[in-house]
């Protein structure tokens, strides 16, 4: 009895930490509909911070707190310099382009702070006057954990005070329900914006900082933190501060307990909690439909177009591409074939996100099952190559099928954490599942069938599959079903009075998409020669995000020249610094700056000027 | 503390100079023009040599260099790399000031990073092999990386020398004729500490590991070596927190509640820390003994300063107590040239190149099959002691120190420690031939 209860305290004391970060980031999208990637990226600099003040400052309970509370106030003043600096200027951009801009800021403080503050772990100082335990039911529980249980509802608390006992609290709950009439009414959306990333900045550096007498202060914690805070936001009700306390209430004792019953399953056991939750209640525990904010501002009408003589550029280009292999040398056809591959991965999510209004961030699931769709025959059957290739749209489909069901019934970032949780918990089986998969230490000697093991032999084979399917998802964009689709993602309501069932074509696009991006799977797996659980993780499906929002999502041709652009500056740079990460995060975002619409979408537009 | 990695950054050793003024190049490429215009851009950055850049060296050569492509985790673990990358350094430094490989050429290095991806070690490889013309592949941490690169080694014919992804399956079950790894691996370390562990009076075991295949073989082979060894102990519970991810409350608290004798520890870094500290914190190691794997490197233990664990019996390198002549030249060489202490990783590196470079110089060739031939049964002197690649498994002795963890003068080290040469912990040439891929 003693131990159940003491580990349900242990639940509470993560639960804490897990609701300060995410309480900033339901916040934060809540206002500003900004899906923050970086706000582990906040957490984790407040940590660094926090060790850095707490080393100098933390011998005293005075010092150590008033650190604390510095770094917290670091980080969102960081929070509203980014917010002027680089989120001001993309509030009417397309959709989730801030993601974009966000995910260029955690690359450079990634590498800015293993500059500032060294690769190794920092391990600081206990809270001083809290470092013993005390005795619960004769069992030791530390005292510092104590006080984490108590300082979450304490902010809970003080939240609830500031939202709505204050004026700017009231003015930001505005904000959240209606953007346009809160500005129409003389408030400047703008330093109300800036107020909101500095709060829920501040407090993810919290977070971070009250870590630091927990655990070593590592340059991991950004990713480790991000994903989790965005699944409390989801399963809690986005915007919803006390349903991002109930969910890591939930999360913090699932975990405390789930551990007991089953030790091996702390890999999924987050995402599996949630893809119960969203499938059962569709705004999460505390959301209510009309609080849900789309992640795709409705304004976005202008049509896909195709540009004129676009059929005669693809043709052009494709010989161009198909000549190649006579000028360029085996590393150069090698990363050509990568960028095909990565094309038609793109181009697959493009469908769904640039059609479909369906944001995924778990795309990386189709692609990665494919690879293992492939890799398993020529492993367990040892199947052919072309026997192989086709069992990747294969397997992809069919996971796509399944998972599509589910997700479709979901809109806008349910949608997309629906996509995040089953892409996690296929990542999981195919990390788990030894005597299948080999774990994450994978498949190896998934090599091309003779014919096709020269480099130019399989770029050809490459660039004719991936060719064809790109054929084909053009098609489906112009065809009655890509207007289908279109309808549905404009106004649902409308086209399902028209008579189109928006949700049947949601999921036939989930898994056309699914099919190609496991196509470009399967062609991927061959190129490499080995398959890991990596090709199924989530940098993967930021990555897909990354090229289609890169190169814009409002023209077929966008995600391809997304997937050019990124992989080859990424290729290049990697190979030529160690600082990389800045490097690229710099690059994306003057990206993000100089091309609010995408590299597509800004040439289309110089185009129009002209 | 952070002084030395920091310096590092400026002394970036083989990223081209002649390169970088093509970032702008290709950033433009990338964006200004269409797709067809940026695709054949890329064609054209791509073919294009990035010249590697030769150490400044006075020693004349008459032959041509022989070149060594380099892939690690840099910026994934710089923790662990940077040392590593140190550590081959000056190895490299010293090969060439003697004169180079064969009597007669200078050996380089074109290192690069792997992003901590397989797939992405993959292409770099491609590259290093068809761009940058290298002669041998060496590094790689991470296991599943590592048994990549040594796949892709196998369908090139490269030789590959891994150096520090520690799974068995390298060098046994996926083991290739092109394939050499030097650190022991976990079976190695496992069967090190077993040794230890059948000593002790416990009887019921409780083991934490990370949630993947380094933490899932080490536990499977502390069971069963100790099992034998030792028929009369149990396990009774066990803990696979995710790596990186471990909930320190409640996952000491369930091994308390199994009330175990004794705990076998796989966990590492982050991780570790807050199993140390949360652990201290909720007595779980009160009266009980702690067996831990690879504890005892400095890069887990010294950024646990005064907070180290007392006791535990781990595998490690108290690089500032081993005093042969070889090793404290090393030291001395290590610390002159980086103004920090080695790591393990820094030994790893070190041997790492020493190894090739003799392999090459053995080989008198740099073509991949005399290096291959030659790495199998190769025997070098390193500062820990001589170290075979078995012709049998191309798994090195390179053996690891068994001792004991203690905090002295503030921070973490070992002591009562032993060498355990690893030729001493694998099993015979027959076994392990049963255990390989027919070639």
């Amino acid at each position: 009895m003693s131990f159940l209860l003491v580990q349900a305290l242990s639940g509470l004391a993560t639960a804490a930490t897990l609701f300060l970060v995410s309480s900033g980031l339901t916040i934060v999208f809540g206002v500003t509909r900004i899906v923050n990637f970086a706000h582990g990226s906040f957490y984790m600099v407040g940590a660094y911070a926090g060790w850095s003040l707490i080393e100098r400052f933390g011998g005293t309970p005075a010092g150590f707190w008033g650190s604390v509370a510095a770094a917290a106030l670091m980080m969102g003043v960081l929070g509203a310099a980014m917010e002027i600096g680089l989120l001001r200027r993309l509030y009417r951009s397309p959709e989730l382009f801030q993601l974009l801009g966000t995910f260029g800021v955690v690359l450079v403080v990634q590498d800015l702070t293993a500059w500032a503050w060294g690769p190794e772990d920092l391990l600081g100082r206990r809270a001083p006057g809290l470092k013993g335990s005390v005795d619960i039911l004769d069992q030791p529980f530390p005292l510092y954990d104590l006080v984490l249980i108590g300082l979450g509802p304490l902010v809970l608390g003080l939240l609830w005070l500031l939202f709505n006992r204050t004026r700017w609290g009231t003015l930001v709950r505005a904000a959240t329900q209606d953007r346009e009439m809160t500005s129409a009414l003389g408030v400047d959306p703008a330093r109300l914006f800036t107020g909101v990333l500095f709060l829920g900045c501040a407090l993810a550096g919290l977070g971070g900082a009250l870590q630091v007498p927990r655990e070593a202060v590592t340059l991991h914690m950004d990713m480790a933190i991000v994903v989790e805070a965005f699944v409390v936001v989801v399963v809690g009700g986005m915007g919803s501060l006390t349903g991002a306390f109930l969910a890591s209430l939930l999360i913090g004792q699932l975990q405390a307990f789930g551990i007991l019953v089953f030790p091996q399953i702390t890999l999924v056991i987050v995402f599996l909690f949630m893809a119960v939750v969203l499938v059962l209640r569709p705004h999460g525990l505390l959301g209510r439909a009309d609080e849900a904010p789309p992640t795709a501002p409705a304004a976005v009408t202008v049509p896909l177009s195709a540009g004129p003589h676009a059929g005669a550029w693809a043709l052009a280009l494709l010989a161009v591409l198909a000549a190649a292999p006579l000028v360029a040398g085996d590393y150069a056809l090698i990363l050509l074939t990568e960028v095909v591959i990565l094309a038609l991965f793109a181009a697959s999510l493009h469908l769904l996100i640039g059609l479909g209004g369906l944001v995924s961030f778990g795309h990386a699931a189709w692609f990665g099952l494919g690879a293992y769709g492939s890799a398993l025959l020529v492993k367990h059957l040892g199947a052919p190559m072309p026997l192989a290739l086709a069992g990747a749209p294969l397997l992809a489909g069919l996971g796509a099928l399944v998972a599509g069901w589910f997700c479709v019934r979901r809109s806008g970032l349910y949608f997309a954490m629906l996509t995040l949780a089953f892409a996690q918990i296929v990542w999981s089986i195919a990390f788990q599942w030894y005597a299948v998969t080999g774990g994450d230490n994978g498949i190896l000697g998934v090599w091309p069938s003779a014919w096709a093991a020269g480099k130019a032999a399989y770029y050809w084979l490459t660039l004719g599959l991936s060719g064809g399917a790109l054929w084909l998802l053009r098609r489906a964009a112009f065809a009655p079903f890509g207007y289908a689709l279109r309808a549905g993602r404009d106004s649902g309501l409308r086209a399902e009075s028209v008579g189109i069932d928006v949700r049947r074509f949601q999921w036939m696009a989930f898994v056309l998409a699914g099919t190609a991006a496991g196509l470009a799977g399967g062609l991927y797996a061959f190129a490499k020669g080995s398959v890991f659980p990596t090709l199924l993780a989530v940098p993967q499906s930021v990555d897909a995000l990354v090229m289609v929002l890169m190169g814009g999502i409002q023209t077929v041709a966008g995600p391809l020249a997304g997937a050019v652009a990124f992989h080859l500056l990424e290729a290049k740079v990697m190979s030529m610094t160690d600082w990389w990460r800045l490097a690229l995060g710099l690059i994306i975002v003057a990206l993000v700056l100089v091309f609010p619409k995408g590299i597509v979408g800004f040439l289309s537009g110089f185009r129009r000027r002209r | 503390m952070n002084r030395g990695p920091r310096r590092m950054k400026h002394r970036h050793p083989t990223a081209s100079p002649l390169a970088k003024p093509l970032l702008p190049a290709a950033l433009l490429a990338a964006v200004s023009f269409t797709t067809i215009a940026s695709t054949l851009a890329g064609i054209g950055l791509t073919a294009a040599p990035a010249a590697a850049q030769s150490a400044k060296e006075p020693v004349s050569f008459s032959g041509a260099p022989v070149r060594v492509g380099e892939i690690n985790s840099y910026t994934g673990l710089p923790a662990f790399t940077i040392p590593y990358r140190q550590g081959w350094q000056l190895a490299l430094e010293e090969i060439n000031a003697q004169g180079g490989v064969i009597g007669c050429c200078e050996l380089q290095v074109v290192s690069r990073d792997d992003a901590g991806k397989p797939d992405d070690a993959v292409r770099v490889a491609q590259e290093l092999v068809t761009n940058e013309a290298v002669d041998v592949l060496a590094g790689t941490y991470f296991s599943h990386i590592g048994l990549a690169v040594a796949d892709f080694a196998a369908r090139n014919k490269m030789p590959f020398v891994a150096a520090e992804p520690l799974t068995d399956a390298i060098t046994w079950s996926k083991g290739n004729r092109y394939t050499f790894r030097l650190r022991p691996s976990t079976y190695m370390q496992a069967a090190m500490l077993v040794e230890e562990a059948a000593k002790l009076p416990a009887k019921r075991w409780a083991t934490v590991a990370p949630n993947y295949e380094y933490g899932q073989s080490a536990v499977a082979w502390f069971k069963q070596l100790l099992k034998e060894k030792r028929p009369d102990v149990e396990f009774v519970a066990e803990q696979w927190p995710a790596q990186g991810k471990l909930e320190a409350g409640p996952t000491v608290q369930a091994l308390a509640a199994a009330n175990p004798e004794a705990i076998f520890n796989v966990t590492f870094g982050a991780d570790l820390a807050k199993l140390v500290r949360e652990g201290e914190g909720r007595g779980l190691f009160r009266n009980r003994k702690v067996v831990s794997l690879l504890t005892g490197e400095p890069e887990y233990l010294e950024p646990m300063k005064d907070e180290a664990p007392e006791g535990w019996i781990v595998t490690g390198y108290p690089w500032d107590q081993i005093d042969t002549p070889a090793h404290k030249a090393f030291v001395a060489a290590y610390t002159a040239r980086f103004k920090e202490s080695p790591k393990a990783g820094s030994i790893v590196g070190y041997i790492t190149m020493k190894a090739v470079a003799a392999a090459i110089t053995k080989a008198k060739s740099a073509n991949a099959e005399p290096i291959v031939d030659a790495l199998s049964g190769l025997t070098i002197d390193s500062p820990v002691g001589p170290v075979t690649f078995r012709a049998s498994d191309h798994q090195a002795t390179m053996g690891a120190y068994v001792g004991t963890t203690t905090v002295k003068d503030g921070r973490g080290t070992m002591k009562d420690w032993r060498y355990a040469d690893g030729a001493n912990y694998l099993p015979p040439d027959d076994v392990v031939r049963k255990m390989r891929p027919a070639e």
